[in-house]
């Protein structure tokens, strides 16, 4: 066995266990953090049905389920990665990590195409928002300033869930892993099904209301 | 001005009298729990004060005490949670046939308007022994009306209407304060609450109610406007309007209160009578928050047309408005 | 008295403190005490920040006039001390300091479980203050700390962004603390030490991380919100677009009210341990002392809407926001009922702590009575957002927090530093901390009922009389916060060298050297007895 065990712990065991439940607690964290947008969202769309859909509308619900077919594709290629750390297997993480790592940029160039397209039919809010003239407009405007905050946290999530993505990439190309210590890879993991799930949220909320 | 004592502000409302017995019972019990507590301390500490030669009696707690100091407070707790919802909805609940003024607050001038007409800035005259409900809104930030005397404070919302109201009982001048931070000067947006005798006031408003009443700039504002056109024919007609139950076209019912005026006129959209196309344009942008007002109290008083069509009268409807409208 | 700790005391060990010298050690460090005194300098030097708004504060108000700053420059002053001392003193006081130094040690472990994370979250809490500070140096922010909308989102006219920014990544600071410290207590305790083993303190700081963890995300993501609505127009807030005035208020206090028992738990935590070892006795009903702190964690986050009983919400959110904020009282009761009766039959000494010890609970009584005020509904019309609002809040966390906060570092100091205090200069002290305080304070509860709105410039010439007072206040509790800062400094030099245990306390902290090797522990101690097992008068009788 390598000493990938810390002074501080005990055992491997305590130390993986840590690092699990400290996941645990940050998703915990996260859960509250998008969960203040999601209950402002719903207090709006209480007040303002109409706009919400008017809303929905405003966006491409082809595309998206495109990019939440990519992206729960990204969490198969991950879970089989995290499924070949615990085998020990480095090469087969490696080429899951990296395919998962492509499916997250795809679905990233996906979203900017989307925000690309929004800028181009003046639909930002704050910045030009004359391209929608219908009913309601200023709750229209609110309900895409929804969009931009909720879609624009998850893409930072996403880019940081990549980088980490990388660590792994590059830790399991020096042999990091084996059967007995393969903690980050099933946070990461963790963090990455997590980073779904709320687009799995996103999805129906923005596209489908 | 009467500045009270050093020790209270002046009483100068009904309810200030129960708020002054609602915080002189919390005193009370406040005092006589710290006295338990400083005793209790105070003899503990000095009778068992380190010692030679004698050491601490272990004691690991007791159930009974455990229940009981935490049953008995929430028993007090509990009756602090009674007083104080029962002068709450005091507060809730102004009596028939206020008198309403409509308030716009913005950064830093209080601007009172009464429905006859005249407008004050930074100044409210009002009679003593008549319940006066104020209607208020902001053009801006948050504000806060307090009137310290009359113990009222209430939050005064951007795009919302929010209420409260008092009965004056002394006459004199007292204070109105903004309580919630405004901005720079925040601690200069203050006026003068000026309680007169009733005959006194109804001259004060003679002579200042010059100009046209409030229902009738409305009136004239809705002309100018264009409503008139549209509300005569295809539009839902207004007349009775205040205060029903208007169906709307997603099947549910909603009141006609104050704010449901005011977001129809920004946000005609939001909320579509049932059996009516959704036609009518927004008028944000165009009017003012006082001109909104003006526009509400005419609509109102389409409610109030033979209820002997004095201003003074409490209008049919206030009571549903009261009950709905005052969040 | 059976030993708790069987700890090899033949070889000395190098001390933390000693070792590796030079700033780079101290930069690089993951020593979990180290960074404790990392936290323990930067928190001092935003104290003394807060600190010195607060007098100027204070000297501006002593004549009704605006005459010594402009109401710009006191709008900025306010705000900054409210800010700096929330966010960058009070949040981050005790937890950071002493939870990280003794968490580890009270529970037998040689670190927290993730060291590293446990620096980043000091870089994150450097770092956020500075942007906190550029905000200053940029003019300043004029929102008041609670940076309520549409002010702070539009109409504001000041370095919004950049304090909220600060906050954000303090906050992230904060949840990894929380985060480190939940999860030390689940995975790092020594053999034997169960759950109900656990000295109060660890009890308060596991309660506190979980607010820590579950209520920062909802302020970040709102500030954040704030900032983006500043600096691109997004209008989650806004309300021409029809954004709700009260929303920002609803997140808000989600926040900020379990915030202030971020801000009070580790404060009763520490006054367990001061009352237990300065009586030498065990702590009354030490389940129910624990399980209070975890009543008031959940509870706390079911209360917030107490804050807005005059904002315009629903009459009803109001009547139930109000009955449950009792239902939170009550545990805050049961602590202070435990805690006197744990002084009953004790053999107690006065040394500095406990004075600060008794403080705290005067203090926080009238603090937490004057809270059940606030929190009905009839009386909190009136008394909102006036003086008696800040006369409370300080009771808290002043009377409290910093008390306690004091006092633990008194406690723990020859410890920390390995070497005593000036007993005579602590006691002084102590006892000039807390006149100055009560003559700060108290004056303001009669000012708020008189109706002195809060955050007020200028004022009414009849509020002059409390406000002088206050302001006297004011200059005796700085000089009492001066003297402990000068004469610590200098003990920690030139003080007399403190023992392994100078006060004859329970406690793992107290079985190793003062001050503690780095790794704390040769070999893991396994604990075989409770906490505050102190010697009984009856066993030693017999």
């Amino acid at each position: 066995m390598k000493s990938s065990i810390e002074s501080h712990f005990s055992t491997l065991r305590q130390q993986a266990e840590s690092a699990e439940f400290g996941m645990w607690i940050f998703l915990a964290t996260e859960v509250l953090f998008f969960g203040a947008v999601f209950c402002s969202y719903a207090v709006y769309r209480a007040s303002y049905p109409h706009a919400w859909k008017a809303g929905a509308g405003l966006n491409d619900a082809m595309l998206a389920t495109v990019m939440t077919a990519v992206l729960l594709t990204s969490s198969l290629t991950m879970a089989m990665g995290v499924q070949a750390a615990k085998r020990g297997n480095s090469s087969p993480l490696r080429r899951n990590v990296l395919l998962t790592m492509l499916l997250g940029v795809l679905f990233l160039v996906l979203k900017f195409y989307e925000y690309y397209e929004h800028a181009h039919h003046q639909l930002v809010p704050g910045w030009d928002f004359s391209g929608y003239q219908g009913a309601s407009a200023q709750n229209v405007e609110l309900f895409m300033s929804f969009y931009f905050a909720m879609t624009g946290l998850h893409a930072l999530h996403m880019i940081v869930g990549l980088g980490l993505l990388a660590t792994i990439w590059v830790m399991a190309g020096r042999g990091r892993f084996d059967e007995a210590y393969h903690a980050p890879v099933e946070n990461i993991g963790l963090y990455w099904h997590f980073v779904d799930i709320v687009w799995i949220f996103l999805f129906p909320l923005l596209y489908l209301v | 001005m009467n500045p009270g004592s050093h020790f209270a502000p002046p009483e100068a409302s009904t309810i200030a009298p129960w708020v002054d017995g609602l915080l002189a019972y919390l005193t009370i019990a406040s005092f006589l729990t710290t006295l338990l507590v400083a005793a209790l301390v105070v003899v503990f500490l000095i009778r068992y004060r380190q010692r030679p030669n004698r050491h601490a009696r272990q004691i690991r707690g007791s159930l009974p005490l455990e229940i009981g100091w935490t049953i008995a407070p929430l028993i007090v707790m509990l009756t602090f949670f009674f007083a104080g919802a029962s002068v709450y909805s005091r507060y809730q609940r102004p009596p028939q046939g206020a008198m309403d003024v409509y308030v716009v607050a913005k950064q830093w001038m209080w601007t009172l308007q009464h429905p006859q007409g005249p407008r004050e800035k930074d100044a409210l005259h009002v009679p003593m022994g008549t319940p006066v409900r104020l209607i208020m809104t902001s053009e801006d930030v948050v504000h806060s009306f307090f009137a310290p005397a009359f113990r009222i404070k209430q939050d005064v919302l951007p795009n919302r209407t929010t209420q409260t109201w008092f009965e004056a009982t002394e006459p004199g001048r007292y204070r109105l304060y903004c309580a919630e931070y405004c901005g720079t000067s925040h601690s200069n947006m203050k006026g003068w609450i000026t309680v007169m005798e009733p005959q006194e006031f109804q001259a004060w408003l003679e002579d200042a109610g010059q100009g046209p009443s409030m229902a009738a700039a409305g009136e004239k504002l809705f002309q100018q406007l264009g409503c008139a056109q549209c509300h005569a024919g295809t539009c839902p007609p207004l007349g009775g309007l205040f205060g029903s139950s208007v169906p709307l076209e997603d099947g549910s019912l909603v009141t006609a209160d104050i704010d449901y005026l005011r977001n129809s006129i920004l946000n005609p959209q939001a909320q579509i009578v049932a059996g009516y196309p959704p036609q009518m344009p927004t008028f944000k942008g165009q009017v003012t928050e006082s001109e909104l007002q003006q526009l509400i109290a005419y609509i109102r008083s389409l409610s109030e047309q033979g209820a002997a069509g004095s201003s003074q009268a409490p209008p049919s409807g206030v009571r549903s408005d009261i009950e709905e409208g005052v969040r | 008295m059976t030993p708790t700790l069987v700890e090899p005391r033949s070889a000395i060990r190098e001390s933390y403190l000693a070792g590796e010298t030079g700033i780079w050690s101290w930069l690089k460090t993951i020593d979990h005490k180290r960074i404790a005194i990392l936290y323990m300098v930067s928190i001092t030097f935003f104290f003394l920040v807060g600190g010195f708004a607060a007098l100027l504060i204070r000297f501006e108000l002593m004549t009704p006039q605006g005459d010594l700053v402009d109401a710009n420059t006191y709008n900025r002053l306010f705000t900054t001390h409210g800010a700096i001392m929330v966010w960058f003193f009070l949040i981050p006081s005790i937890p950071t300091v002493l939870g990280n130094f003794l968490i580890p040690i009270m529970i037998g472990a040689k670190d927290l479980a993730f060291p590293r994370l446990n620096l980043l979250s000091w870089y994150l809490f450097v770092t956020g203050g500075l942007v906190a500070l550029v905000a200053l140096l940029l003019g300043g922010v004029d929102t008041g700390w609670t940076f309520y909308t549409p002010y702070s989102s539009t109409y504001s006219n000041s370095a919004v962004p950049w304090l909220v920014t600060g906050i954000f990544i303090a906050g992230f600071s904060s949840i990894l603390t929380g985060l480190n410290f939940i999860t030390t207590i689940h995975t790092m305790r020594a053999p034997g030490m169960g759950w109900f083993r656990l000295p109060l303190f660890v009890w308060s700081h596991y309660a506190t991380s979980i607010i820590l963890v579950l209520a920062t995300p909802v302020l970040a993501i709102t500030l954040a919100l704030v900032a983006l609505e500043k600096l691109v127009g997004l209008g989650i807030f806004d309300p021409a677009l029809g954004g709700d005035p009260l929303l920002f208020q609803h997140l808000f206090w989600f926040y900020s009210h379990p915030a202030v028992y971020i801000m009070i738990l580790p404060g009763m935590g520490v006054i367990s341990e001061l009352i237990a070892t300065f009586s030498r006795k065990t702590i009354f009903g030490y389940t129910f002392v624990a399980f209070a702190s975890l009543a008031i964690a959940l509870f706390g986050f079911l209360v917030w809407g107490h804050h807005m009983f005059v904002s315009g919400q629903s009459a009803y959110a109001s009547m139930v926001f109000s009955m449950l904020s009792f239902f939170v009282a009550v545990p805050s009761a049961v602590k202070v009922f435990n805690w006197t009766a744990t002084l009953y039959k004790g053999s107690i000494s006065f040394e500095t702590p406990m004075l600060y010890a008794i403080g705290f609970i005067g203090l926080f009584t009238v603090g937490g009575l004057t809270g059940l005020w606030l929190a009905t509904l009839g009386a909190d019309v009136h008394l909102h957002d006036t003086y008696f609002v800040v006369a409370h809040f300080h009771y808290i966390m002043v009377g409290g927090m910093v008390t306690a906060y004091l006092g633990a570092i008194h406690y723990w100091w020859p410890k920390i530093s390995g070497r005593m205090y000036p007993e005579r200069l602590g006691q002084a002290s102590a006892i000039l901390i807390f006149a100055g305080f009560n003559l700060t304070f108290f004056p303001q509860f009669l000012l708020g009922y008189l109706g002195m709105p809060r955050r007020y410039w200028q004022y009414d010439a009849h509020f002059q009389m409390y406000n002088v007072m206050s302001t006297a206040g004011a200059s005796i509790l700085g000089l009492g916060y001066v003297l402990p800062l000068v004469y610590l400094l200098w003990s920690f030099k030139r003080g007399e060298a403190a023992p392994a245990n100078p006060w004859g306390a329970t406690g793992l902290e107290w079985q190793i050297e003062s001050p503690p090797p780095t790794h704390n522990f040769t070999t893991t101690p396994t604990v075989t007895t409770r906490p505050y097992d102190y010697p009984d008068a009856r066993q030693e009788e017999s």
